[in-house]
């Protein structure tokens, strides 16, 4: 405990992402199993130990301090588990020896919420103030310092050397303390086995086309939906199968969406646009019985549910439509090129239900300049731009040159990560409602910084305000005044007029009437674009 | 004991003695004022007559450029005021030169602490225990959670940090009267023998101090000295320069603070500190209740902090306290 203490404050105090990284891949290595599984597991996923809940800590400390002590105390520090760390009174006989981090997990995770009261107590005699912040902080399941899941497994990945996408792809598999992750990364041992699991595969992103042109010849182009990014998988096994829907961030969404999980009983791994039925995306025009779907808005009324009413089943159903397989059957297409894959799927979709499934259409254009046009008349509303994916490409993780573009539509939009918030004024004043948003100045997985590129106070609905102003309450790192410093982890899709070069901001660049476009939940931060795309924009 | 101490009343601005008509510590300029210490808050310019010790009267020479009304007190001595006061200066163990100032009038006795530590200190004589009938003391940091570890283990902190990064240096935040000459105090007692650079704005205080006896060892400028110069040393500068322009000019700092509220690390990162060094100059919780014990006044006053916590912390222990209403002082980056 006393090591992942001390990892703990130094997190705290470290500001740099590249920093942050190391002082983690150091304790990966340093640390022995099972220790360092639990450590992960602690700071990218949170443990939830349903004893322990920072009310129990409140109770715990009325009863050894004095509660108006206590509240004063409370009030001065901000956060209850770390002035319960530092009031909690010093044991007045020997102890044991300070607990490990698998022996604390253990420990905790056979706590009642009566023996809490008891057990609880005994394990903070064993440990000194560091250790007794960072045991609550575990506890209580919110580290809060800025560490994000990502940054956990890149972290993982640099301190063995192994590809974070690999990482991504067996996380999904193993159950912490990750003993065959670290095996195969540390120990050399066999990956961890994957087959028959519903595995999330981390998705292939596109690059901003900017001023390039592409030969049609090369690439096909599709629609870019405006909906969100899926993979829903399925595996057949000894319980007749099961079917997972993970967001792109390789979050686990099945129980917001649990009618696509039943609509899928054929194994598969399949790369779609979730939306909701509707009337202004594809299909036939204003009419929701014919294949379209709804705006983003109507889709945004359904996303961070953990359970969905029947209401909610009938009056906005979701759907996938269908851009890709990255598996049939237990046939892996991924290395396949893109052409060979997509006449996989057109050939599977038909086994498929059409409640809810349909393809992506490809967008026929002799040549570029008639994809221009295209591009330009779509009097669709929701269609986001257009996506082009290069015919003999596979199927890669992340973003790699020349492969997939896309090409969004006008106004100018760049996708931003909330860097500050600051309360706004009149009635807004109990709101933070003013943003600063930032892109990063570099691959913010090799330690690139975000740099504020703009602010924006409007393009949300006050539904949506609500949302962000409990974000950013729940997710701040620092205050100063009426400004909260967050943990960047909220993107914004950010809509703008024109940018500029600036010398009065530290990024360089001014953007003109920036407002939120679209609050981006599903998005993690750092898939945010970055400087050079903004660079990119530039018109002047 | 009938006492109703009317002689002596806190204002807003200062604590009055009556007969003698000359105040404590006053936040703004008076005929005739008694200096606990020099801290800027304590030891305003301006006012007729200054009585305090004569290394506060020093410092307060160097921020005013005037010793114009300086009298000096040396601890221990007892001065007449008028009115029949008798005023005696008592080490308080806060900064070089800092006092206790005990009152005594019609056999009833005051004490107006200051700002004061129990804690050594090697650039200043310890707090002596004294006896009285009111004890007014501070609060600065006046919370139960304020536990200021020993200073040897962060000095060690300190060095391990510029040992484990020798191609950096250590860039330490601390208040320029007292903080700063006693972290390089007790670095030389901890052995650390190299050059230590200074921020501008700490030579002329640090040169005092070596003036009354207290040694610094080897201390250079930075405005001197070329950036390679100082890799894998130690840089001592004022709060306010931490995060200022002026720290481009070093290479690769780590960025150190030595204050009490390190021991808060929402304070620290406020300040971007990577390097949180908890070393105070006032009491923390146990000292201030300890003093309060072991004083044993009738009654205790309290100026300035947290006054309500420490007052609470008397009403439990039933004894006699009220917290002043007192404006001017601050918190100091301590
Ligand atoms: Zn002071
Ligand atoms: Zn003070």
């Amino acid at each position: 405990m006393e090591e992942f203490a001390a990892l703990i404050d130094a997190l705290v105090y470290t500001r740099s992402r590249n920093a942050k990284l190391a002082l983690i891949a150091d304790y990966l290595r340093a640390t022995p199993d099972p220790d360092r599984g639990w450590a992960l597991a602690a700071l990218t996923d949170g443990m939830d130990f349903k004893a322990v809940k920072s009310s129990t800590i409140r109770n715990l400390m009325k009863e050894r301090v004095d509660p108006i002590l206590w509240s004063l105390s409370r009030d001065f520090v901000g956060d209850t588990a770390e002035t319960a760390s530092l009031l909690w009174p010093e044991p007045s006989s020997d102890v044991e020896a300070p607990p490990g981090v698998a022996e604390a997990v253990a420990l905790l995770g056979a706590m009642t919420r009566t023996t809490v009261l008891t057990e609880l107590p005994m394990m903070l005699d064993r440990l000194d103030p560091s250790g007794r912040y960072a045991l609550l902080k575990l506890a209580t399941g919110a580290m809060r310092i800025g560490i994000s899941a990502r940054l956990g497994k890149v972290a993982f990945a640099q301190a063995f050397d192994v590809s974070v996408d690999e990482v991504e792809e067996y996380w999904h598999a193993l159950q912490p303390p990750y003993a065959e992750l670290f095996a195969w990364a540390a120990g050399g041992a066999a990956p961890p086995e994957t087959e028959n699991l519903p595995l999330f595969r981390p998705f292939m992103l596109a690059h901003p086309l900017e001023d390039a042109q592409v030969s049609m010849d090369d690439y096909a182009a599709e629609w870019k939906w405006d909906g969100i990014r899926v993979q829903l998988v399925h595996v057949a096994n000894e319980n007749g199968g099961e079917t997972r829907l993970y967001s792109r961030s390789g979050d686990d969404i099945s129980a917001t969406f649990p009618e696509l999980l039943d609509a899928l009983a054929i194994p598969a791994v399949l790369d779609g646009e979730l939306l909701v039925r509707g009337s202004t995306q594809g299909g036939v025009q204003n009419d929701r019985t014919q294949g379209g779907a709804a705006s983003f808005n109507a889709l945004q009324q359904r996303l961070g549910r953990k359970t969905v009413s029947k209401k909610m089943l009938s009056e906005a159903p979701a759907f996938v439509r269908l851009y890709d397989a990255l598996a049939i059957e237990g046939e892996d297409l991924r290395t396949l090129p893109w052409s060979d894959r997509r006449g996989h799927l057109e050939r599977f979709i038909p086994r498929l239900p059409d409640s809810h499934f349909d393809l992506s259409q490809i967008v026929e254009a002799g040549d570029f300049d008639q994809l221009a046009e295209i591009r330009a008349s779509a009097r669709d509303d929701a269609i986001e731009g257009l996506m082009l994916k290069r015919r003999d490409a596979p199927y890669v993780a992340g973003r790699k040159a020349g492969m997939w573009y896309k090409w969004k539509r006008d106004p100018l939009l760049i996708d931003c990560v909330l860097m500050y918030a600051q309360r706004g004024s009149g009635k807004r004043s109990s709101f933070y409602s003013d943003y600063t948003f930032g892109c990063w100045n570099g691959d913010p997985d090799a330690g690139a910084e975000l740099l504020p590129v703009g602010k924006a106070y409007s393009g949300f609905t006050d539904e949506e305000l609500k949302k962000i102003d409990r974000h950013v309450r729940q997710n701040t790192l620092n205050r100063f005044g009426p400004v909260r410093e967050t943990d960047k982890s909220l993107v914004f899709e950010v809509a703008f007029d024109s940018v500029h070069q600036s010398k009065r901001h530290k990024s360089g660049l001014a953007m003109r009437f920036p407002r939120i476009h679209r609050i981006r939940w599903d998005k993690p931060a750092h898939e945010a674009d970055r400087m050079t795309a903004l660079e990119a924009l530039i018109r002047d | 004991m009938i006492a109703d101490f009317s002689w002596i009343r806190p204002e807003p601005h200062g604590i009055h003695v009556v007969p003698a008509d000359c105040w404590i510590d006053p936040s703004r300029a008076v005929d005739k004022a008694l200096v606990t210490h020099g801290h800027a808050d304590h030891a305003r310019g301006g006012h007729g007559q200054t009585i305090a010790t004569p290394e506060t009267l020093g410092i307060m020479k160097l921020r005013y450029a005037t010793d114009e009304g300086a009298t000096s007190v040396s601890y221990g001595e007892t001065i007449r005021l008028p009115g029949n006061v008798d005023a005696t200066y008592i080490p308080a163990g806060h900064v070089l030169g800092s006092a206790q100032i005990l009152l005594e009038h019609a056999g009833e006795k005051v004490i107006v602490t200051g700002d004061y530590k129990r804690r050594a200190d090697p650039t200043c004589l310890p707090f002596e225990v004294t006896p009285c009938d009111i004890l007014i003391t501070e609060a600065t940091f006046g919370l139960p959670l304020f536990v200021h570890p020993p200073i040897a283990e962060e000095v060690g902190k300190l060095l391990k940090a510029l040992h484990d990064n020798p191609e950096c240096c250590v860039l330490v935040g601390a208040y320029a009267l007292g903080k700063a000459q006693r972290v390089i105090a007790e670095l030389r007692a901890a052995g650390h023998r190299a050059p230590i650079y200074l921020h501008g704005a700490m030579e002329r205080m640090c040169r005092l101090y070596e003036e009354f006896g207290v040694e610094l060892g080897d201390l250079r400028l930075v405005a001197d000295h070329d950036k390679e110069a100082m890799r894998g040393a130690i840089v001592v500068c004022p709060p306010s320069a931490l995060n200022d322009r002026w720290s481009r000019r070093l290479p690769d700092p780590i960025t150190a603070m030595a204050s009490g509220w390190m021991r808060v690390r929402q304070r620290a990162r406020q300040r971007n500190v990577e390097l949180p060094l908890i070393i105070s100059d006032h009491a923390d919780w146990g000292e201030l209740t300890r003093t309060i014990e072991e004083v044993n006044p009738h009654e205790s006053w309290i100026t300035h902090g947290r006054e309500e916590a420490l007052l609470r912390w008397c009403q439990l222990h039933q004894r006699r306290a009220r917290a002043l209403a007192m404006v001017g002082y601050d918190d100091e980056d301590d």
